[in-house]
Formats: structure tokens, sequence, C-alpha cells
């Protein structure tokens, strides 16, 4: 009877280990799915994203992940198959230069503009 | 007069503005690469189509010449279209075409290649996608022009091949 219960015990310990980890793994692909645009759907992320290409994209970031790949990795991998479109977060070059610094400029002259009516006044 | 310059100025940029996103608007949405020739990684092991063994990718592509690399299923209906060009790209230019089987069920595959014919020297299997990916694939159909030589992609057809792409095609490999 005894022999039972610790067999028990270790049953759900063991099912919840399981379950733990998978959680945490599928979490991380989660993570690095939602910073990837779905290519062949409207405003989707591949996160959100049901279509074949999506769920391949997600089974692949798993295999990734098993094999120790780290994040950086796997936008890299991703990047050179389908280039910079695929991350939501474009690296600053010469094509997106003006994406990066068009927010800044504008706050700058913004600020500009608020300050001398201030001083103005 | 600063007032004009003032209002001048606020008509351009809605102007201006207008105008990006009527560009954008005319713009597909649908993305293909800009890079046509490109390098890719075809050592992927992967199992053949109706039978147990596995093959890498590479082991399939001649040293010389041109192949055919067509991502494919029974399921996909533009695949049926397609299929006519493949055959008459085998028997015409005896050109090697490598199937890769997309997500499908192998029975399903079978019927499929029985009723249209089998235009492919090899078939290999990816049922997760995962293969088509390191290719650098969106889904099915897709058609791949490569040197066997530099084992590089010389041309790549997203969707159905057609009279068009056929065409494109003989010129490439004539």
């Amino acid at each position: 009877m005894k022999n039972i219960k610790i067999l028990f015990k270790l049953l759900i310990i063991f099912f919840f280990l399981q379950n733990y980890s998978w959680a945490e793994t599928s979490g991380h692909v989660d993570k690095i799915s939602k910073n990837l645009r779905c290519l062949i759907c409207q405003g989707q992320s591949v996160y959100d994203s049901q279509s074949d290409f999506a769920l391949s994209i997600k089974i692949l970031i798993q295999n990734k992940i098993d094999e120790g790949k780290n994040d950086e990795q796997i936008y890299d991998f991703l990047k050179n198959k389908y280039g910079e479109w695929i991350v939501y977060d474009p690296e600053i070059n010469k094509n997106t230069f003006l994406l990066w610094v068009l927010p800044l400029i504008l706050f700058v002259f913004g600020g500009i503009l608020i300050l001398r009516k201030v001083s103005i006044r | 007069m600063s007032k004009n310059i003032k209002l001048i100025s606020i008509v351009l940029f809605t102007l201006f503005s207008f105008f990006i996103l009527l560009k954008g608007l005319d713009k597909s949405n649908m993305y293909s690469p800009n890079i046509q020739k490109s390098k890719i990684d075809f050592n992927f092991k992967s199992k053949y189509l109706f039978s147990e063994d596995e093959v890498f990718l590479n082991e399939l592509l001649n040293n010389e010449g041109w192949s055919l690399i067509n991502i494919w299923a029974s399921w996909c209906l533009p695949c049926r279209d397609e299929h006519v060009f493949l055959l008459n790209l085998k028997s015409t230019y005896k050109l090697s075409i490598i199937g890769i089987n997309y997500k499908d069920d192998e029975k399903n595959a079978k019927q499929f290649l029985s009723e249209l014919g089998n235009p492919y020297t090899n078939i290999i299997t990816d049922p997760k996608g995962i293969n088509s990916i390191e290719l650098g694939a969106f889904g099915v159909p897709e058609t791949y022009l490569i040197d066997n030589k530099s084992k590089v992609i010389i041309k790549k057809f997203i969707g159905p091949l057609d009279d068009n792409s056929f065409v494109e095609l003989t010129k490439i490999i004539q």
C-alpha cells in the first residue's frame, strides 16, 4: 500500500514536471513567434496565424530551441531565409534609417515648437 | 503672408501623406524576396515518399545541368493545374525534377500521381513543412530552378507554373 502511494506521488510529480517544461518551451515559442510577421497573412503575426506557413514556422522555432539555438540565432536564420521583413523589429540600415530617425526628428521639432510657444508667452 | 505659407505647407504635407498612402495601397501585400538568386543550404535530411529510406537533398542534385525542385501536395488545387507543365518539362527537356511532398497523406499522394502522371525523378516528404522553410518557401505550389554546379537557386516561382513561367523557364535552361 505504502509503495503504491509513493508510486502515485512520483507519478503526480512527473506529470507536473512534464507539464511545466512543456509550458516553458511553448511560452518561448510564443515569445519569438509574436515578433515574426506571417508573410502570407495580412496584418497577423506568426503567433496569431493558423496558416500552414505559420504553423510550420512555430514547429521550426521549437526544433531550433531544442537544438540549443538562442533567440538571436533563430531570428538570424529566418531573416536569412525570408529577409528583414519577417521580423517586426527592423534593424537600422540604409533602408530603415528613415523609419528610426523620423520619429526622433519629429519629437525634437515638436519640442522646439512647444518651447518657442512657451517662451513667447 | 506667414499664414498663407502655413496653409500651403499644411496642404502640401497632406497631399504628400496621401500620395505615400496611395503608393502603399498599390503595392502588393504578398511579400516576395527581392533576391532571386540565392544560395540555399540543401544539406537537410528527408524521407523518400513511399519508402522509409532517408536522403540529403544535395545528394539528389547532379553536378551539372539544371534541377527543378517543386513543392506540391495532393490537396493543393493549383498543383493540379501546374502538373501538365512539369510533365512537359520532364518529357521535352529531360529535366531532373525533385518533388517535395508538402504536409500530405501518402495514400492521397499516390492517387494524385497515378491519376495525373509522375514527372518527378525523386520525391521526398515534408510532413511538417520545415524542409520547405529551409528552402525559404511560403507554401504550395512553389518551384525553384537550381544550377546544379553552383547549387544556387537561379529562379523562384511562387505559386503554380503557368504559360509565362514555363516560357521563362525553358528560355533559361535552353
